[in-house]
Formats: C-alpha cells, structure tokens, sequence
C-alpha cells in the first residue's frame, strides 16, 4: 500500500536524522510545564494507583515523602491511595523513566536535543545500583542520594555539560557498539567514554575538588550510567517520527509493571496495552522467579531505536548476563529482529555483524505477520516495594499489543 | 498420489532421501534420527493462521 510504504519511509528517515545532543541538567519543574505539586509522572502507559504493581507503589510513596508532600512512607501510601496525588505517563510530557520512571517536579531531568528538528527529552538521572527508587526502593538511604543527586550533583554536570557546548550522543553509542554495549543491560563503554568526554569539564566548571570527586567517582562506579542518557536520547529522536498518517512504524514501547504499552507513528498519541509479561533471565544469589515482578520501565525506548536487545549481537557477554544463551548466540536475537524491522542504521553498526547497522524501524505489519515479537533486555525488580533489583533477563513484548494497532491503523485508513 | 505415480515414487525413495521440511520443527528429529539429511525452514502461516487478520495484511500491503 503505498500510502503505508510512503509513510514509512518518512518516518524512518525522521528516526535516522535525529541528531541527538545531551544540553544540560535541569529541575523538571523548569522544563515541563504542566508539571506541578502532587503529581508523578511514571514509566509505561498510563495506571491508576489501584493497579499498580508493589514496586510502582513503592516508588510512589518515596517519591511523595521525597517532594514533602507527606511525612512518612505510610502516611505516603494513604495519600497515593486517597486520589490526591495525579499520576501520568513520562511520555505524556517528553519524558523517560527506567523500571518505576518516577518523575517529580524537584528531580533533576537530563535533557536532550534532537537539533535536526529542534524537539527535547527528558529523564532523570540513574542512581546506580543496589536499593534505587527506580526499582521501588524508597527508605533513607535511596531519598539521601536522591537530594544529592537534585542538591550537588545534578548542578555540578548541568554546568560542565553547558560549558562544553553540549554532548554529541550518536558518536557516543556508535563507540559503545563496537566496545560490546547493546545499551540496556550494558552501558559500561558509553558511561566510560561519557566520563572521559565530560570528567575535563567538570574540573573546569567545578569550585569544590572534594565535591568534583565525589561526582567523577558517581559516574566512574556506575556501569549504567548512560542508560538514562540514551533513554531521553531514544524518545528525542523517535517523538518526531510519530504522528505521520498512515505509518506502522512503531515509535514508542514501555511498561509500568502490569501494562505493556506501544505508540505507533501513524496513530499518534493512541496506547495500545495488552497485560506485560515476566522477563526470562537470571536471578542474583537468593532470589528466584517467584520474587520478580512483571516487567517494567519506560526504557524500551533504546530498542524502538534498535538497540538493546535488537543489538545484542554487538554485546555478546549480555547474552549470558541476562539468560539469553550462550554468547555465540547473541546474532540470533538481532537477526530476528531485522525480520520486524524495515530497515538498518548506518551510523550505529555491529562489527560482529560485519559492520550491518542495528535494526531499526519496527513494523507492526512485520510483527503480527510473523508472529515475531521485539525483545527486550531488562533487569528484575522484586515483586514487593522497596526491595530493589533482583536479576536481568529478556521479556517479550505481547503480541496482542501490535495486532490491537494493526486493526486501529485498518480502521483509520478505512481497510476493512 | 495415484497408481501412475507409483514406480516414480518408489525410484524417489530408492535413492538417498534428502528434505526440506517447512514448519512444524517436530518432523526434523524423526527425519534425522532415521540418518536423512533435512533442511528446516522456519515458516509459519502469516499471522499466526488467524484469516481475518492475514487479509487485513495483505490489504495494509505485506
């Protein structure tokens, strides 16, 4: 259908000319307007508090006591249950979130420009590892490094990221790629080269060595310290690719711990849910399936952009961190997903691979026709609030998503 | 099949048998545990064998 074909193909070349450039660090309540006191914005398609998953419930009533709307985590709970407090996707207002995305107007906010077409996103900065609200931690410790990352470091890398004119991010992950980060369960390599480009600007900016220190080391001891990055760099280029009449391209995928949701370019704002599925992987020692909770997160916008786990063949020790098999079978996943995909990046390729470019451009026709569905690489968060994560693995989305938006898009273009 | 095509079938047999097998993967371990070399193609029929949601496919142009 050449209305589709031409759609498409608009909408790829949207995605493949993004230009994504990271421009500062900024509180939310500066950056989205509309966002105000007693509001949180959280990952996946919208949910009322009645069901949500325990982590998203947990990182709720530690996002209230956080912001000082209560005093205490129950009296937390009471108030998110109570239907004082709004609750809305990130994506609703340029915004990411990884696993719970809680978004509050005191957090500090990464923001990225995509200067091909002059549009910005959003996300908060990652808190590293161990007992992190994004996956539903919520007691002192996680609310003490949470002031800190809004109180001293968040305005420490504003500055210096200012003060080098901004961070050119598709040079970052092409680097990434080849050094064996797929961009969601490894980052290792775009955090490393991150620091190396940001750490002499820091010292420049910086009027406090102790405190310098303290943010390099931050970033140093933090494999995952890109992701957020790449997150609001994923929903920078793919937001300009949505809305364009006709096209299956799919342009956003997330999940809030009970719903798996997708944007599709030709039908706009619409969410199309189906139930999320439990991620397959490992377990860290002491935990098993019976602890995880369904997936979650705002960050399969790094595999709607063909990373992740649409790159895992550039990550092969991913495979086997997450459960995925053995390394050598890394190239299957990514294979598979060209089956879905109409097209590869040029810019962001895979030397395993003889240097193709990642698969990018879902197409739910591709989806449903084959019955193969995107992969996504994720970690596990416990079933209960304030937990924290408990293993990595890989989840599916549902199928019943796509095929949900294949009849939307007939209806639309008046195929029946 | 008919009675014609017998003596061809049979010549077919009589030489080293080697197979395509087309969806289902089951047929594959039957074949080789008999010693023939076969060939999996993964396939399936378009959206799953659901008919009204392979010709709203087709129509949308796949």
């Amino acid at each position: 259908m050449k209305l589709i074909e031409d759609a498409n193909q608009q909408a790829l070349e949207r995605i493949l000319e993004g230009e994504p450039r990271l421009i500062d660090i900024v509180p939310a309540r500066e950056l989205i307007p509309g966002l105000r006191e007693r509001m949180i914005l959280h990952a996946g398609p919208p949910i009322s508090w009645d069901r949500m998953c325990g982590p998203m419930r947990g990182a709720v009533a530690g996002a209230i006591v956080f912001e000082g709307w209560a005093q205490d985590l129950p009296t937390a709970t009471k108030l998110a249950a109570s239907g004082e407090i709004e609750f809305h996707p990130n994506h609703h207002f340029g915004a990411v979130g990884p696993m719970t995305g809680m978004t509050t107007i005191s957090m500090p906010l990464f923001v990225v420009e995509n200067a091909r077409f002059g549009n910005r996103a959003y996300c908060a900065i990652n808190e590293g590892l161990g007992k992190v609200m994004r996956f539903g931690g919520n007691d002192a410790s996680v609310l003490k490094r949470l002031a800190w990352l809004r109180d001293v470091f968040g305005p420490t890398l504003g500055k210096a990221i200012r003060a080098a004119g901004g961070i050119d991010l598709k040079s970052i992950v092409a680097r990434g790629l080849s050094m064996g980060d797929e961009l969601h369960q490894r980052n290792l390599a775009c955090s490393s080269v991150f620091l190396r480009e940001i750490a002499p600007w820091m010292a420049r900016t910086s009027t406090d060595n102790a405190v310098l220190a303290e943010c390099l080391a931050f970033i140093g001891q933090n494999d995952q310290f890109f992701l957020n990055i790449a997150m609001a760099m994923g929903k920078a280029i793919t937001d300009p690719a949505n809305g364009i009449r006709g096209s299956t391209i799919v342009t956003a995928m997330c999940r809030n711990g009970t719903d798996f949701g997708i944007r599709v370019s030709g039908l706009g704002e619409q969410w199309f849910t189906a139930p999320v599925e439990m991620p397959e992987g490992l377990y860290f020692a002491g935990y098993s399936e019976k602890d995880a909770n369904p997936d979650m997160g705002d960050s399969a916008i790094v595999e709607t952009i063909g990373l992740g786990g649409f790159a895992m063949a550039a990550a092969p020790a991913v495979a086997g961190f997450v459960g995925a098999g053995a390394p050598s079978e890394a190239g299957n996943f990514t294979r598979a997903m060209g089956e879905i995909t109409v097209a590869q990046n040029p810019e962001w390729t895979i030397a395993a691979m003889d240097f193709a470019g990642v698969p990018t451009g879902i197409d739910i026709r591709l989806v449903v026709d084959s019955g193969v569905v995107p992969v996504i690489n994720t970690g596990i968060a416990h079933r209960e609030p304030g937990i924290g994560q408990v293993g990595a693995g890989v989840v599916k989305a549902p199928l019943a998503c796509f095929q949900q938006a294949i009849v939307a898009i007939a209806k639309d273009l008046g195929v029946s | 099949m008919t009675d014609q095509d017998g003596p061809q079938y049979q010549q077919l047999l009589a030489r080293k048998v080697e197979v395509v097998n087309v969806g289902l993967e089951g047929f594959v371990k039957d074949l080789r545990d008999c010693g023939i070399d076969v060939v999996h193609v993964d396939w399936k029929p378009s959206a799953g064998g659901d008919p009204q949601m392979a010709a709203l496919l087709a129509k949308l142009g796949v």
